[in-house]
């Protein structure tokens, strides 16, 4: 239960400009760890991807992953950052048991990358631009899981068990130089820059990028000072949001408790905060100041990170398109609306869409396709949309049957069921499982005829304008064909009859 | 065949090769001397007799199918307690360690064995290496064979009390500011700190990681050759081992020849505080290069001054971070202190009873360095001197070839006269210390038995970074100029060891 008192959030708005600071740990999909061979993998038995060096086995020594640093500078690079020359490891020193070696291997006043900035739009269309003060290599800590006590935290808990399966795996840290002027949007803003940096990280592939794994983290700083006043207040520093509800909300409840507390005379204590999504509070961590002291100093068993020209701009030509600029792109081109756009973007299903008109569909096609009825049978089989086993390439020669009316939907609809089992091409399907649109208007006729026998009403019906009353014939008439009918022709041949 | 003991490894090599005698001959001839002796001189932490039979066994199967796997192949050795090996307890001389057995082999003494080098032993050091002596290894302290009153050098006092006591043909050494040169002299052998890098760091238990060194540790010039021959060359373990190789040390060796080098003596070493018989031998080393037609200049080295000040930041500072792992966590000592015991008390009871005084003071020191506030004035101020020494030797390089100093300031002191002035133990490092803030190479090459009290002294050589081989072969000038002199090796006129 949040034992702290809020100004209501239009009131601290009122009083107090906000200045915010966010730092985001993305963790890097390399196949490697930073510093040795080991397997960077997410969900292994604990303490089985491991060996001396991340361990912190006496006599171990570093060795740096390439492609950690490539990955590093790729990140820099799409951040509009600088490439340092010389990048130099250096080492936080600090006693904690998830730290293998009780220092940090990091980088301190020489990282990779600096001065860099990013627009960031929100939603209103309203843009920020957030300076990047600098971007660097670290690598993780192993977890801790404490055992017995009430809150799951070290203390009073009866023991704990270190899994050092993430202890070395890399990491790019992204710090942002404060941030102002965002005012009452900065909680919106705070999230839209973690969101920018999660899809920028994604299309190069760099991360996996799952916030709910831990792939991207933001520590989220706040300060308040009043309006007008020269010097920035003391700031906190929100840990443990993961997610980008978390940050907006995490960010929001600081504002308004440190309003509290200034507009009561009060003063900020210099600290960290966990963020409790559960019941939406921050809570005091351990006190943070400025003497904190990491006694830093560079890497001894470490080289610098010289990359020259030539290996820079060879990243810089392959970085992708920037994601949002891509969206931009793609929302004009397709003609979408915001809100069928949005469906697209947030199912992360932009890449498939994409394809799927690249082969050839009409863009409200493909897009029904994957928002629809493949995320239908994706939700109903609880797997990730991308795993299904059907390409856009497939998807398109589907619609391609049906806009040559050669398919029904429903028709169109057991191609794809067919080609997800495995079946083979959407050809060998149909072949297969004989779906063929009963093209023979003599049939289609007689079955229509059959069908308006039992119901004699109905064509009078139609004439006296309830054209709806059409349905019930073409039901039975498409179930007498067994659904392998065009139920538009069907219908069209319904009204031809009344209106004759 | 008694005196196999006494023979160089070069001529064991050659006797193995031949067939004349086996590896496990010559192994059992240094077990059977080992197991009587080493009570005496407590060279070894750990004897493995049967471990070390087996090796000399495959060692001459392999020779009987024509297999040669290194230029010491059979020659049986004896390495320094602070290199990991899976098949022997590794203590680095601590408490702290005590009973932890490796997990995975050092870089160099995997070379070893696949060099069909039989391992002895592992030979006892000053804790962590910090020591002048070995009086600081927490399981009693070595002794010199010459004056089993005094001690044998540090910290690699158990290498050097082994070759020199003839318990161990040759040995593996680390150096850090002297810890390999400065027990040959000593003990009248000879020791030599590579150029930083040429040898892997990986599985040294690290001291200071930008001022360690592993280097062989012999009787003679030749056989130091060899040795460095075995376990030097590129390792992707240790970022900072050197990518070329550095050609062929013992080839160096067979090229003794005085012709057109230009030697300097430094200023800065050659005056004060050096005990008289010592600076008699090292003016008569001079006087004989001279006389053989090498000319000798005084070169000025002004920083050297604050060499044993810098040396004294910067290896506190490493070591304070390096040891930080040292938590009772993963490995090693766990003391659980009455009542509550939370990981920090835990953390603290162990390093307070794992650690000796010397290592706490080191630990000490090097966090004080670091700290914030303190970093400019004393690391960055330490890392300043570091630069400017390197600067003084580019100069003095480009004067002369190589620079001969006295090892070191004295010869064997008694045990226990120096190991509460941690000050006065310092101070035996001054000649030895700058070669390793430079990451140059440097030997020590003994040169005769002093005045006042018969101990043997040594001439320390410096080159380039890199020259090893100049070095080498300025080292076998100066032996071939005494062994004419003396008719013999200097350590036949050692008194003979026995057994109490």
């Amino acid at each position: 239960m949040a034992k702290d008192n809020l100004l209501s959030y239009e009131a601290a708005l009122e009083q107090f400009e906000v200045v915010i600071g966010l730092e985001v740990h993305v963790e890097l999909n390399t196949k490697t760890k930073m510093f040795c061979g080991c397997a960077n993998e997410f969900g292994s038995e604990p303490n089985t991807n491991v060996c001396p060096v991340c361990l912190g086995l006496p006599g171990s020594l570093p060795a740096v992953n390439k492609k950690a640093v490539e990955s590093s500078m790729a990140i820099g690079l799409a951040l509009g950052c600088k490439i340092a020359p010389t990048g130099r490891f250096a080492r936080k020193n600090y006693f904690y048991p998830d730290l293998s070696k009780n220092f940090q291997t990091s980088q301190y006043d020489e990282p990779i990358a600096y001065d860099g900035e990013i627009t960031i739009e929100l939603d209103s269309g309203e843009s920020f631009v957030v300076q990047i003060e600098r971007a660097h290599m670290e690598e993780d800590a192993g977890k801790l899981t404490h055992v017995g006590g009430a809150t799951g935290r070290i203390q009073g808990a009866e023991y704990s068990l270190v899994d050092y399966n993430r202890a070395g795996v890399p990491l790019v840290e992204i710090v942002t130089r404060p941030v102002f002027g965002a005012g009452d949007k900065a909680p919106e803003l705070a999230a839209a820059y973690v969101r920018a940096i999660r899809d920028i990280v994604k299309s190069m592939d760099v991360s996996d990028a799952k916030m709910e794994r831990g792939n991207v983290r933001c520590d989220a700083n706040v300060s308040l000072r009043k309006k007008g006043a020269e010097k920035l207040g003391t700031r906190t520093e929100t840990k443990n949001v993961n997610s980008l509800r978390s940050i907006e909300n995490a960010v929001r409840y600081e504002i308004q408790r440190q309003a509290y507390i200034l507009s009561q005379g009060g003063t900020i204590t210099q600290e960290t905060r966990h963020w409790h999504e559960d019941r939406g509070y921050t809570s005091a961590g351990r006190p943070k100041s400025d003497a904190d002291d990491y006694r830093y100093f560079p890497e001894p068993d470490l080289v610098p990170v010289q990359p020259d020209i030539a290996w820079i701009e060879s990243i810089r030509s392959a970085l992708p398109e920037n994601p949002a600029a891509r969206r931009k792109r793609l929302q004009s081109a397709w003609g979408f609306s915001e809100l069928e756009f949005r469906d697209v973007v947030n199912s992360d299903l932009l890449d498939q869409v994409e394809a799927t008109v690249a082969a050839g569909a009409s863009p409200q096609a493909a897009r029904k396709w994957w928002t629809g009825e493949l995320a239908r049978v994706a939700n109903a089989s609880e797997i990730e949309i991308s795993a299904l086993q059907i390409t856009p390439e497939q998807v398109a020669a589907i619609q391609k049957l049906i806009d040559a009316g050669d398919l029904t939907d429903r028709m169109a609809r057991e191609v794809v069921a067919g080609v997800l089992a495995g079946e083979g091409e959407p050809a060998a399907v149909i072949e297969k499982r004989g779906l063929k649109v009963v093209t023979d208007e003599g049939a289609l006729i007689a079955a229509i005829d059959e069908a308006l026998a039992k119901q004699p009403d109905v064509l009078e019906k139609i004439r006296e304008g309830k054209v709806q009353a059409a349905g019930a014939v073409i039901g039975a008439v498409m179930q007498a064909m067994k659904g392998q009918a065009d139920a538009a022709r069907v219908r069209e041949l319904i009204l031809e009859r009344a209106n004759s | 065949m008694s005196e196999l003991v006494y023979r160089p490894a070069s001529e064991l090599v050659a006797l193995i090769a031949k067939k004349e005698v086996s590896s496990v001959e010559v192994t059992k001839a240094f077990f059977d001397r080992s197991e009587k002796l080493n009570p005496v001189t407590n060279s070894y932490l750990h004897l493995n007799r049967e471990l070390a039979l087996a090796a000399a066994n495959s060692a001459d199967e392999a020779l009987s199918r024509g297999e040669v796997s290194s230029p010491l192949h059979g020659v049986p050795i004896a390495v320094k307690d602070n290199l990991t090996t899976t098949d022997a307890p590794t203590t680095s001389g601590s408490k702290i360690l005590e009973g932890w057995v490796p997990q995975y082999d050092a870089t160099v003494v995997t070379k070893l064995r696949q060099g069909a080098m039989p391992i002895l032993g592992k030979t006892n050091l000053d804790e962590f290496a910090m020591g002048s002596s070995t009086e600081y290894s927490a399981f009693g302290p070595s002794k010199n064979p010459w004056d089993l009153d005094r001690i044998p050098g540090g910290s690699g006092g158990g290498s050097s009390s082994a070759v020199s006591g003839f318990l161990a043909p040759v040995a593996i050494g680390s150096d850090t500011g002297g810890s390999i040169r400065f027990p040959a002299a000593v003990t009248g052998s000879v020791g030599a700190k590579p150029t930083y890098g040429a040898v892997s760091r990986y599985g040294l238990i690290a001291l200071a990681s930008s001022l360690d060194q592993i280097g062989p540790v012999a009787n003679n010039v030749l056989d130091t050759a060899l040795l460095q021959d075995v376990i030097s060359g590129h390792d992707p373990m240790d970022s900072t081992s050197l990518p070329n190789s550095l050609g062929s040390m013992a080839q160096a060796v067979r090229q003794a020849d005085p012709k057109g080098l230009r030697v300097g003596v430094v200023k800065q070493l050659s005056s004060d505080g050096f005990q008289p018989g010592v600076k008699e031998l090292f003016d008569d080393t001079i006087a004989k290069l001279v006389a053989e037609g090498v000319e000798v200049v005084e070169v000025d080295c002004p920083s050297f001054e604050y060499a044993v000040a810098a040396y004294y930041l910067i290896l506190p500072a490493e070591a304070s971070s390096n040891l930080a792992k040292f938590d009772s966590v993963r490995f090693g000592l766990r003391v659980t202190p009455e009542g509550n015991p939370t990981i920090e008390r835990v953390m603290a009871a162990t390093r307070e009873a794992g650690f000796g005084p010397e290592v706490k003071r080191r630990i000490i020191l090097g966090t004080y360095a670091l700290s914030s506030g303190y970093y400019d004035a004393y690391y960055g101020s330490a890392q300043k001197v570091r630069t400017l020494i390197q600067q003084d030797l580019n100069r003095a390089f480009e004067k002369v070839d190589v620079l001969l100093t006295p090892t070191a300031p004295t010869t064997a002191f008694k045990i226990g006269e120096k190991v509460n002035d941690p000050l006065a133990m310092y101070l035996n490092d001054i000649a030895t210390i700058p070669a390793n803030l430079a990451g140059i190479p440097g030997m020590s090459v003994p040169n005769g038995l002093a005045r006042e009290d018969g101990l043997p002294s040594g001439v320390q050589i410096l080159a380039p970074q890199m020259q090893d081989a100049l070095m080498y072969r300025v080292g076998a000038i100066i032996e071939k100029l005494y062994l004419a002199q003396w008719g013999s090796p200097l350590l036949t006129k050692a008194p003979k060891l026995e057994a109490k």
